[in-house]
């Protein structure tokens, strides 16, 4: 039995929708994202206590059990989970939601015989599955389960290309016939393009893959509502599919690269791959002492964090060494990469997780000519975003992405666990200026020893 | 659906979708890929709809996988997003919030 008159399922439809756009706009705006969140959390909640209102449903004890499974799995993943691994954690969120839509029109298949409905199953399915394999690869290589660095082997455009065709007169099977087997068919072509499509990317990369693994579980989404003859689904997925496009861009001009540069940069031969040979020339090694003097008699500082100071969990330390220098009179501010950490905007929520404060968090078209003042730049577990290599050699893979001009500051220190290249894979220079001295060993380790040098002043 | 209705929804939805996000600075741009990415996961009632639909076991079983991945993707989703915003807002909103927690303890 139904308990909702269709007119009010559609009205209560319209406002999760209208929910979730408050969500996005609420989201854009820091003042406002927090409640945007809820708003769309609430509109979600609204549109789930319809379904079961609104529809004749079987199994109903079943399906609440796997929503508790879902719920008991997810939550506490997601309240616990490292602030570093988030990345991984949202990618993975983001895959099985896109592995859901396939399954979804999968079962639905056998219930259309329109072959329009039809060809929304295929796209559905198809899309879905590339987001769900394509999320696995970036989680892996997020995760340092395999290599950061593309992958790729001889034939791969043709492997590609050959996997495309085949999905093509799958899909074109699928809608022909409604046959099943077709259908798992175009399901595993599409996992093998979700492979295909994200191995090649280099690490640095990775994030915007999975924005834009995000828009495509959007639209897959979107198609599975013409599927389902269900408007908020569509809807919902349109928005994600729209706006998550629109993110995908402006992550990508943030790092200088256009996407599709980063989709197939790799294919078109090599430009992703960079230099991994580690040169023996030598470097200013200096002591936690050393560093400590040069801070503590700077005027100005500047700290540029990176990925390695989140992994070594140094957000704490390095607030608080901020903090001792603002006391002795020094002026320190943080230099913040738009892609520092391993997503945009990550490095902000690991700083704010340490209390640093938001107004000494500079972005870097604000921060970058206030280097040629600064007496000290303090880079911390962080390579490429101030590679100059990304200015100067045109074959770099990080050739046009904008950095951080540490190099204009009168000393540069950098903290580094080795001589290991950065994320991407590339030496940089400015390890070997003259300027520069360089504090080996783990990122949280040497801050705390730096922090007692300075105390012992 | 009638498909005119169908392509109206859809066109205003993509210019809803790429207004509302057009000018985002870069410090939000994970929260918000986040909080979209929670929001495909209304795919659940997709999933609800059709495990609810299903006599045969072997399908209700693939339908109710769907329904536990989509569950995940909508529940962390949104659940992860608060945790990242709630670090941007926690520090500014502990100290007006710290006189008051006795008061709502004496209730």
């Amino acid at each position: 039995m139904s308990l909702l008159a269709p007119e009010w399922t559609a009205i209560l439809y319209l406002i999760a929708a209208v929910c979730f756009i408050l969500a996005l706009k609420g989201l854009s705006s820091p003042r406002t994202a927090r409640r945007g969140n809820l708003i769309g959390a609430a509109g979600a909640f609204v549109a789930v206590v319809t379904v079961f209102l609104s529809a004749r449903l079987e199994n109903i004890p079943a399906i609440l059990v796997a929503i508790a499974v879902g719920s008991a799995v997810a939550a506490p993943i997601a309240r616990r989970v490292q602030m570093t691994q988030m990345p991984q954690l949202v990618a993975l969120f983001n895959g099985v939601g896109g592995g859901a839509a396939a399954l979804v029109a999968l079962l639905e298949l056998g219930h259309n015989a329109d072959p329009w409905v039809r060809v929304a199953v295929v796209f559905t399915m198809l899309i879905g599955a590339i987001s769900f394999a394509g999320s696995g690869v970036t989680v892996a290589k997020l995760q340092e389960l395999i290599t950061t660095r593309p992958v790729i082997f001889p034939g791969m455009r043709w492997a590609m290309t050959a996997v495309l065709l085949a999905a093509v007169v799958a899909g074109g099977f699928v809608v022909a016939t409604g046959s099943g087997g077709w259908a798992v068919a175009l399901l595993l072509l599409g996992l093998a393009a979700g492979l295909l499509l994200v191995l090649p990317v280099g690490g640095a990369d990775v994030p915007i893959v999975i924005s834009l693994l995000n828009a495509f579980t959007g639209l897959a989404v979107a198609a599975s509502g013409i599927v389902l003859d269900n408007l908020l689904l569509v809807v919902a997925g349109t928005l994600v599919g729209a706006s998550g496009t629109i993110l995908t861009r402006a992550m990508a001009s943030a790092m200088g690269r256009g996407v599709s540069g980063i989709m197939f940069g790799a294919f078109r031969g090599g430009s992703t791959a960079g230099s991994t040979t580690q040169s023996n020339r030598p470097v200013r090694s200096s002591g936690p002492e050393d560093v400590a003097v040069l801070l503590a008699y700077a005027q100005r500082v500047i700290i540029v964090p990176g990925y390695g100071l989140a992994v070594a969990q140094g957000q704490h330390t390095i607030a608080e060494l901020a903090t001792t220098l603002a006391a002795r009179g020094v002026e320190v501010d943080f230099a913040i990469h738009p892609v520092a950490g391993r997503m945009p905007g990550h490095m902000n929520v690991l700083l704010a997780e340490a209390n640093v404060p938001y107004e000494s968090l500079k972005e870097m078209a604000e921060v970058n000519p206030e280097f040629k003042h600064a007496d000290v730049a303090l880079v911390v577990g962080a390579n490429d975003v101030v590679n100059p290599a990304a200015k100067s050699s045109p074959g770099s893979p990080i050739y046009g992405m904008p950095i951080l001009e540490v190099g204009q500051a009168r000393q540069v220190i950098f903290l580094k666990r080795s001589m290991r290249p950065g994320f991407a894979g590339i030496e940089n220079e400015l390890l070997y200026d003259p300027k520069t001295s360089l504090l080996f060993g783990d990122a949280k380790d040497s801050l705390t020893k730096v922090l007692g040098a300075v105390n012992a002043l | 659906m009638d498909p005119i209705t169908l392509l109206t929804v859809v066109v205003l939805a993509v210019f809803v979708g790429f207004e509302v996000v057009s000018k985002v600075s870069s410090t939000l741009h994970t929260p918000l890929m986040s909080g979209a990415n929670a929001i495909h996961g209304i795919i659940l009632i997709g999933a609800i709809l059709v495990a609810g639909q299903t006599t045969e076991a072997g399908l209700l079983v693939v339908a109710l996988i769907a329904v536990v991945l989509a569950t995940a993707n909508l529940v962390g989703g949104f659940v992860v997003t608060d945790r990242m915003l709630g670090m941007f807002r926690g520090r500014k909103t502990t100290q007006p919030t710290a006189p008051t927690a006795p008061a709502g303890e004496g209730k």
